[in-house]
């Protein structure tokens, strides 16, 4: 019964600080209706609905059912997925486990966000350990701090390095009509923005947006006749690990990534990532993570990910360019942001992406990062798998 | 090992969880509320599809997934289809209890509204009976701008 199984059509809202002109469900629905236009097709199409969010965001916790007028779910199954900070890479990879289960043929996907509507830190704080965590050690800057602290301890690297990181996504943003923070920065103007948590300042962190994003899976039987450029999934891998924060005492690298990343290659077949792979959207919520997260993925030895930065690997025109759409520090409606590293992978392999075009995409990996550092990752292809 | 824990003593972590949210209304229900507010008007949104008008209004319908393209005004009185007493009182609830809520289908609506009864004891709401809404004094852009419905005659 096992298919193989594509995304075929993706659709993405204009993402703001606040999207004042729409509620939730109708942000969602602007989402689903480009997805839909994208691959010609209607609502009655589809057979099966996935969507997530994070409940404290909103205050809203059976948005399966809310959300109908949004995501066109009206009778049909529905399933709502949350896992934190990875709930965009989660809802994508459970689309793929029930297109490729053979249970269902063509199923919406959809990720969103209304980041505004209340406290970020307040609702994050809710995914930690009330007893422990919360008490003492919490939220979504302090625990990443600690990360940079520690590598940067330990690797020798330096604010300055990780500002590099900022520069070139906001760059790369100001080619993405969709992305939220559209202007460049400057390493200085990096380091002279407000600290907010030793060593991070206001430019090394993600903003919080309104925003909402959809794909529509297809398995083999029909994803070819609904597009000539379906984007394959090639292979998943996820790991969590998380019971308190201080359970791991070496924070200078990012576990979960380490596991997840070793596995995604294993199952492609993969060396060396750096050559083998075309473009990379990284759910990167900070600007230490294109350093420590990409050296943990295995694109280079610890301690040298500030080289591949300084020497453009990483950039527009670079080997291997990582995050074409201007990541996750130029948008990040949190429930759709990994979706939306997806979303913008396949627009890479299907050769839509305009402006952030990278040539010749055959394989593309999106990932995600869930609060308690966790990692989800995914490979696309253009190339049907065996 | 004995069961060494079991006299232990059992740690309750007290805390609460207490949230802004500033939920955006979006311009769709903006509109309805602005009107209730300003001029004391119910306003529907009719589907192209289906042709039902909903109220309050949304931006697409539910049952078709289009969007509505036509406001309606509705009436501000309507049908009793169904109700409920509240004999307990929460802090969520708008008024003291005991009073009825009803589900209000407005004349010239195919949607119904949820709405609090006054103006009537709450032994003495039925199924059919025709209410009519009671504007607030004091209106703010919120569906308690109708302070409540009541019998119609009353």
């Amino acid at each position: 019964m096992a298919k193989r199984a594509a995304i075929v059509g993706t659709g993405q809202t204009h993402h703001r600080s606040i999207r004042r002109d729409v509620n939730g469900q109708e942000l969602i629905n602007e989402a689903v209706t480009r997805a839909l236009a994208d691959a010609e097709l209607t609502i009655d199409d589809i057979d099966g609905v996935v969507i997530g969010n994070m409940d404290h965001f909103e205050g809203i916790n059976y948005v399966d059912c809310w959300s109908i007028d949004g995501s066109g779910g009206y009778l049909k199954p529905t399933i709502k997925l949350t896992t934190g900070g990875t709930t965009g890479a989660t809802v994508a990879i459970a689309g793929y486990h029930l297109v490729a289960s053979g249970m269902f043929e063509k199923l919406l996907v959809i990720g969103w966000e209304k980041n505004s509507e209340s406290d970020t830190t307040g609702a994050i704080i809710t995914c930690s350990d009330p007893v422990i965590d919360r008490v003492v050690f919490a939220g979504a800057v302090a625990g990443l701090a600690l990360e940079a602290q520690a590598y940067m301890h330990r690797y020798g690297a330096t604010p300055k390095d990780a500002a590099r990181v900022s520069v070139r996504d906001r760059r790369h943003a100001c080619n993405n009509p969709y992305a939220h923070l559209r202007q460049e920065i400057t390493v200085e103007e990096v380091l002279n923005s407000p600290i907010l948590s030793d060593p991070l300042r206001l430019h090394d962190m993600c903003p919080r947006t309104d925003g909402a994003c959809a794909v529509i899976y297809a398995s083999e039987d029909v994803a070819e006749k609904i597009t000539p450029k379906p984007a394959w999934v090639l292979a998943t891998a996820n790991r969590h690990m998380y019971s308190d924060f201080t359970d791991v005492l070496d924070v200078s690298s990012l576990h979960s990534m380490v596991g997840a990343s070793r596995e995604l290659w294993q199952k492609l077949n993969i060396r060396e990532p750096l050559k083998e792979v075309d473009v990379i959207e990284l759910y990167q919520p900070y600007s230490w993570a294109g350093i420590i997260w990409i050296e943990d993925m295995g694109l280079c030895p610890k301690g040298e990910g500030p080289r591949l930065l300084w020497d453009g690997v990483t950039d527009m025109g670079g080997e291997l360019p990582i995050n074409p759409s201007g990541g996750v520090i130029a948008t990040n409606p949190i429930g759709a942001t990994g979706l939306i590293r997806c979303a913008e992978t396949v627009l890479q392999i299907q050769g839509k992406a305009e402006a952030r075009q990278v040539p010749d995409v055959k394989l593309g990996v999106a990932t995600g990062f869930g609060g308690c550092f966790w990692t989800d990752m995914i490979a696309f292809g253009s190339k049907k798998p065996n | 090992m004995g069961d060494f824990w079991s006299d232990a003593e059992a740690i309750i972590h007290e805390s609460c969880i207490k949230v802004p949210y500033s939920w955006q209304a979006g311009e769709t229900a903006s509109y309805f509320l602005t009107q209730l507010r300003d001029e004391g008007k119910i306003w529907g949104k009719k589907c192209p599809c289906c042709k039902k008008v909903l109220v309050p209004p949304r931006k697409s319908c539910p049952f078709c997934f289009v969007a509505t393209d036509q406001w309606t005004e509705v009436s501000d009185e309507g049908v009793v289809e169904s109700f409920t007493v509240v004999r307990r009182d929460t802090i969520i609830q708008p008024k003291k209890a005991p009073f009825a809520y009803a589900l209000i289908r407005l004349d010239g609506a195919d949607t119904g509204l949820v709405h609090v009864l006054g103006e009537v004891e709450p032994e003495a709401v039925r199924e059919g009976m025709r209410v009519k809404a009671v504007l607030a004094d004091d209106r703010k852009g919120s569906l308690l701008d109708i302070a409540h419905f009541k019998p119609v005659g009353s």
